[in-house]
């Protein structure tokens, strides 16, 4: 069940069939689910969103939002949570927004374990600009900046989070909401620096969604605090993605040092 | 040439490497000439390098108000022989040095006379930290200035720092008891006429002061010099004035933060040098169009790009008045001294919080660093809020429109308010829009504050004028311009109108044209290439400078050789 109060009177404007919409589901389901089990007031919400497709869904959301820049979310929402440690603070992010932009303040915020949520919307592609080349894109990838295949190597979201001892690390799969929604809420009751790395193929410009539904995989539901368990969890197994929580542990915030 | 008046102002000097703690022997000898009394101005002088080099503090100080420190050296404290070698030439006649070893016969100037202070045997005998031994000098200077022993003592006891207290107390002594023991003479030309209570500041400090005074909470920075010692004076005291301060991993990062911590609602400045603030430009924009108050202190140094790190200029005025993409309101302010950067700190958070826009503090090198006596009156600020909305009942709108442009503000947490922040253009509510005609009122909604500040600004002390009112020559200067123009026109042989303007974001065109009432001749003078100012005021008045004085090599002006300049030009 969604709280319809959650709607605004933005008119939805992703391709039809965005794997996009799911996400919205899944978190509007997921906000529902921890406002009405009173864990959280809506109002000591504050959704943030950086710049791409993934951006769009903060004007759908009828609660406190503050669209930044492209990939300049992350230190605002270590500032709002510095400044008012009662919100609770969830970013939306992209491939392009977190890890080609907006890097190294990802990097920052996950090594001060920053009391922050992170939903990377991870499509490999820069879609809002018509289809480049991200840093998740494959080798090869033909986008229109890349008209002979991409040269460069991607890299792995989640083993950079994990060298960061970030507090918390995992990867869902856009299409499959009651996931995607139970990871979204485990990751906003975490205390402490929360990433999820969220698999949503674009079905414009790379259209992933058979390739993603024959490799993923869901790890057991306990996430490991030794980060070589973590490893041993992360590592693909024979061309299968796994997904689910890889690595979970707490320690003092940045906010509570402050 | 000018002859330097000694019955009036005396200078100092210290110098010697880097890390041989020139600027708190400068500083710590700046606080104990204003502690009896005098006023004081102290520059600092400083390659970027942390060991070596050649560092030193200029220290002027009299009864009269010092607006600049002059460049004829009346005593020399050198650390190193360079330190002599460097300022032989600047030394005034019956001028005193004290250093160590030194080669009297080296020195090929007469009526100089060279003390040579044993910092060596001082140091061994006291077992002192080395980077002390320049508290020798100050107790010998002291003793020069005749203040008797228990005085010297009595005031060292509040300058110096409490965890080197003793060891600075003895080597002074030692360096007083050193000048008795040789029955040196006193100074007997600068007596004390009047005692002063004002302190000994710089403008970074002030600046900061300010911002607390207007109710600061958060201290958003990433080091760059001139800018960082608002942010090491801030880090050290944040305890003590209960605030926040946070390094973050770059200037991007640092203006970001900020912006989030002012969406809460609460109070929060930054500080950077103008290189740093051109890594922020994107999120100033972004300030401008979410209307998120903020206030930038930006301190000049000589570009472009790393240009001459420790050196000042005066060469981004044009680079802040137009920072940023897109059109939006801003204030810019530029004070001249401490004082107006104590002024303009307080003022620039209340008015970013008032108007929900970006207010920049617009410093360069001197006014950053310099060390003048003044007076900082916390008492004076009046912490202003804007008009927070308590609750809301039914349907908030971040950008609602209004007569002012000002859209009553409300903060996360408040029971059904939906807070909108936006970075693209964006309807009432905060949801993004393309709507033709919602982007054009929005963009009239964010001009009409800028309509509102115009009548705002008549409260403000926007343009100062000194000098000569009734004078045909007019002088037009801004930022730390204003503090050697004052002391040069202790040595103007014509009368001339002194105008400083203070605030350029607005431009206050009514007062800055009445101020040239009457005037003929227009002298300019900048620390720049392109004459950044007076091309802003031709632009926004018509009225053009008939002669401009600019200087680009990153050295500071001297008062003495500006008064000889602007002798030959004075009608």
């Amino acid at each position: 069940m969604i709280n319809q109060d959650l709607n605004t009177k933005a008119k939805i404007t992703w391709c039809p069939g965005c794997p996009n919409f799911q996400i919205l589901v899944a978190f509007r389901e997921a906000i529902t689910e921890l406002t009405s089990q009173n864990k959280i007031k809506i109002e000591n919400i504050v959704a943030t969103a950086g710049i791409g497709c993934h951006g769009k869904i903060v004007e759908y959301l009828n609660m406190n939002t503050f669209t930044s820049l492209h990939g300049r979310s992350i230190p605002t929402m270590t500032g709002i949570k510095t400044a008012n440690p009662n919100l609770t603070v969830i970013g939306f992010s992209g491939d392009g927004d977190a890890y080609a932009e907006g890097m190294e303040h990802l990097i920052h915020a996950a090594r001060r374990n920053s009391d922050i949520k992170l939903f990377v919307h991870n499509n490999q592609v820069f879609a809002l600009t018509t289809g480049q080349a991200t840093p998740t894109s494959p080798k090869g990838f033909k986008g229109k900046s890349t008209p002979f295949g991409s040269i460069d190597e991607p890299f792995d979201p989640i083993l950079l989070m994990l060298s960061l001892n970030a507090s918390f690390i995992a990867r869902t799969f856009a299409l499959d909401i009651p996931k995607t929604k139970e990871i979204m809420k485990r990751a906003t009751e975490h205390k402490g620096f929360a990433f999820v790395d969220i698999i949503q193929p674009c079905i414009t410009f790379f259209d992933t969604r058979e390739y993603f539904k024959e490799r993923i995989f869901w790890i057991d539901d306990s996430p490991a605090n030794d980060p070589e368990i973590a490893m041993q969890k992360i590592k693909n197994n024979q061309n299968k993605i796994p997904c689910g929580i890889f690595y979970e542990i707490s320690k003092p915030t940045f906010e509570a040092q402050q | 040439m000018i002859e330097h008046n000694h019955n009036s102002i005396f200078t100092i000097v210290i110098g010697g490497a880097a890390g041989d703690g020139i600027r708190e022997a400068g500083n710590n000898l700046g606080q104990i000439l204003a502690k009896i009394g005098y006023e004081v101005f102290i520059s600092f002088k400083y390659p970027s390098l942390i060991r070596g080099g050649h560092n030193y503090a200029r220290i002027s100080f009299s009864n009269e108000k010092v607006f600049y420190d002059n460049s004829h050296i009346d005593a020399l404290i050198a650390l190193t022989d360079e330190t002599v070698l460097r300022h032989l030439p600047k030394l005034s006649k019956n001028a005193v040095i004290f250093t160590e070893n030194y080669e009297k016969e080296k020195i090929e100037r007469q009526n100089v006379t060279l003390v040579n202070l044993p910092f060596s045997d001082f140091i061994k005998n006291t077992k002192a930290p080395v980077i002390a031994r320049s508290s020798a000098a100050l107790g010998a200077m002291c003793y020069l200035l005749d203040l008797p022993l228990n005085e010297m003592l009595n005031i060292l006891h509040k300058v110096f720092q409490e965890k080197s207290l003793e060891s600075n107390i003895t080597l002074a002594k030692l360096g007083y008891e050193h000048l008795e023991k040789i029955n040196f003479r006193h100074w007997k030309e600068i007596k004390r006429d009047k005692i002063n209570t004002k302190e000994l500041v710089d403008g970074n400090t002030a600046l900061a002061r300010g911002l607390i005074a207007a109710g600061l909470k958060f201290y958003i920075a990433y080091p760059m010099t001139p800018s960082t010692s608002i942010l090491h004076f801030l880090a050290k005291k944040q305890k003590d004035f209960n605030i926040k301060v946070i390094q973050p991993e770059n200037e991007i990062a640092v203006i970001n933060m900020a912006l989030g911590i002012a969406y809460t609602g609460e109070r929060v400045a930054i500080g950077t040098a103008t290189g740093g603030f051109a890594l922020m430009q994107e999120a100033f924009s972004l300030a401008g169009i979410s209307e998120i108050p903020i206030v930038i202190a930006v301190s000049q140094r000589q570009g472009p790009a790393t240009g001459v790190p420790t050196h000042s200029s005066q060469t981004d005025l044009r680079f802040v008045l137009h920072a940023g993409h897109g059109e939006f309101p801003r204030i810019v302010m530029a004070p001249g001294d401490p004082e107006e950067a104590f002024q303009c700190g307080a003022y620039a958070l209340n008015l970013a919080w008032q108007y929900q826009l970006p207010v920049v503090v617009l410093l360069d090198k001197h006014v950053s660093e310099n060390l003048t006596t003044g007076i900082l009156n916390a008492d004076s600020i009046k912490i202003e809020r804007g008009k927070p909305l308590e609750k809301i009942d039914n349907h908030y709108s971040r950008y609602l429109f209004t007569e002012g442009g000002v859209s009553p503000i409300v903060f996360p947490g408040t029971p059904n308010a939906s807070v909108k922040s936006n970075s693209y253009e964006h309807d009432e509510d905060g949801i993004a829009t393309e709507d033709l005609d919602i982007i054009k009122k929005m963009q009239n909604k964010r001009f009409k504050k800028g309509e509102s500040i115009l009548k705002e600004i008549e409260k403000y002390e926007t343009v100062k004028v000194y000098g000569d009112q009734k004078s045909k020559n007019a002088i037009i200067f801004w930022g730390s311009t204003k503090t050697v123009v004052l002391e040069a026109n202790k040595y103007l042989n014509k009368k001339a109108k002194l105008i400083q303007v203070l605030w350029m974001e607005p431009f206050d065109v009514k007062r800055i044209s009445a101020a040239f009432n009457g005037v003929k001749n227009i002298i300019s003078i900048e620390s720049n290439h392109n004459a950044q100012f007076t091309g802003l005021l031709r632009e926004k008045t018509g009225i053009e400078a008939n002669e401009k004085i600019l200087a680009y090599d990153s050295r500071p002006f001297e008062p003495i050789e500006l008064a000889e300049e602007l002798n030959k030009l004075l009608k």
